[in-house]
């Protein structure tokens, strides 16, 4: 069972060497990372993520619109049958907006300087978890 | 057994809510196209039926020629002509890791909400002679969601992207200036396989000269039954130009095809070697699944190695018994 990834950047935020940097260390980690490039409507990240059959959506913000954008991505998931799909986050995002994002379906937020083997880590459990593999 | 027949009943669930549209259950499938060797039978059993009439373009080429971009503009452009459209975009594994990073929908964003196309993307996965059966059912299924083209895109690089070539009706060999001097072009491998030979990124200097010489190129070497003059095509993707004479181009060649019957023949061959290719696997799981030979072989390739046994003796004495 091969742990398939879409690493998306919804919204304006034209900043993607962090992205790239995760998709990379997932990459290095056996995934498969699909990328979408920037600037995503939500409904343009939950459309992939179905198509391509991900375990995981891994959002990327650094613009501050993340207590916007993160819950209408889990929404427009929800809406196509994906509720599934386990949903993290990261970026610039202040430690207070944690809680409001996990009560909307987050499973978990990574801020900066977080190593990407911790998010890699996370990710194996989490799945492991859920028993997808 | 009986999670044989589970897994069927889930299959055949799947396949009926795919007939109606449903994405998740195409995606599902396909996933289980690509981690389950066991299931692919049972899939490819099921859909089979609703297969057989999408036209099958291959899209081949080295890394950064353009082929996301350029299939990115002929499904937009079969879109305005109201057609349905299936993309299998193919990017390598590493060998390393097994991971991958598959970007080529970075290119086509614009088709995501798309209710009438489908994109899926594929890691090479380094699995033996395994990623065309993958790619060849995902392409089915696509097919068998009343596609009415689809497009194929893989590095051209190797035998396996050969084997992909090999299924589709007209082949794309995208090339770009820069690329290297004609003695490049003329090794053995990629432009063989190529119906249409596409220079793309034509905006850049060094395109005319590509051109001429991929024409001139194909006076060299023996001439060969079937053989014809491939058409060159310029193309510029990004500036989205020269796309409608490349669809122009494939269409003549896919009614040029259809009418020497050659179509139903290169289908019917390639059927054949599919069968046989899905014959000898589950032929040689079921022995193994009965005489354990991968576990015998286990415990005895230490005095292989040691040449107390004969490994070629063993593998005799094996096929003797079946």
């Amino acid at each position: 069972m091969k742990i398939r990834v879409l690493v998306a950047k919804p919204g304006l935020d034209g900043h993607d060497r962090g992205a790239k940097v995760i998709a990379s260390a997932m990459r290095d980690a056996g995934f498969e990372v699909i990328y979408t490039g920037l600037r995503q409507t939500p409904e343009q990240i939950a459309a992939v993520a179905i198509a391509e059959d991900v375990n995981v959506v891994a959002l990327s913000l650094l613009s501050g619109a993340h207590n916007n954008l993160f819950p209408r991505v889990v929404q427009c998931l929800k809406d196509k049958e994906g509720d599934d799909i386990l949903v993290i986050g990261g970026g610039v995002i202040p430690k207070s907006d944690i809680p409001f994002l996990k009560e909307q379906g987050i499973a978990e937020i990574f801020t900066t300087g977080t190593p990407t083997s911790a998010i890699v880590d996370y990710i194996k459990n989490a799945l492991t978890e859920r028993g997808v593999c | 057994m009986s999670v044989k027949y589970v897994q069927q009943d889930q299959i055949y669930d799947l396949v009926v809510r795919m007939r109606t549209g449903n994405r998740r259950a195409v995606s599902r499938l396909i996933t289980m196209v690509e981690n389950e060797n066991t299931l692919r039978i049972d899939i490819a059993r099921y859909i089979y039926p609703y297969t057989g009439n999408s036209y099958i373009i291959g899209i081949t080429g080295p890394p950064g020629s353009g082929k996301s971009t350029l299939t990115d503009k002929l499904a937009k452009l079969l879109r305005k002509q109201g057609k349905r459209v299936g993309i299998v975009a193919v990017d390598p594994s590493s060998p390393f890791s097994g991971g991958a990073i598959l970007g080529d929908r970075i290119r086509m964003n614009d088709l995501a909400l798309d209710d009438e196309v489908f994109i899926r993307s594929m890691g090479t996965r380094g699995h033996l002679g395994g990623l065309s059966e993958s790619v060849e059912l995902t392409v089915k299924i696509f097919d068998a969601c009343n596609c009415d083209y689809i497009l194929v895109e893989t590095v051209g690089v190797g035998q396996s992207e050969v084997d992909i070539m090999k299924m589709a009706d007209t082949t794309l060999v995208v090339l770009v200036p820069g690329y290297g001097d004609d003695i490049q072009m003329i090794k053995a491998g990629i432009l063989e396989i190529g119906d249409i030979l596409v220079v793309n990124k034509a905006d850049r200097d060094g395109a005319d000269q590509l051109a001429s010489m991929l024409n001139m190129m194909q006076q060299y070497g023996e001439s060969r039954e079937n053989s014809r003059v491939r058409p060159v095509l310029l193309t510029s993707a990004y500036e989205n130009k020269g796309i409608e004479e490349l669809l122009n181009a494939i269409l003549a060649h896919r009614e040029q095809r259809q009418v020497s019957d050659y179509y139903h023949l290169n289908r019917m061959n390639h059927l054949r070697a599919e069968i046989m290719v899905m014959l000898q696997s589950e032929l040689s799981k079921r022995l193994f699944e009965r005489y354990h030979f991968d576990q015998e072989l286990d415990g005895i390739i230490s005095e292989m190695y040691e040449r107390r046994i004969n490994p070629y003796d063993w593998v005799e004495s094996c096929v003797n018994i079946v």
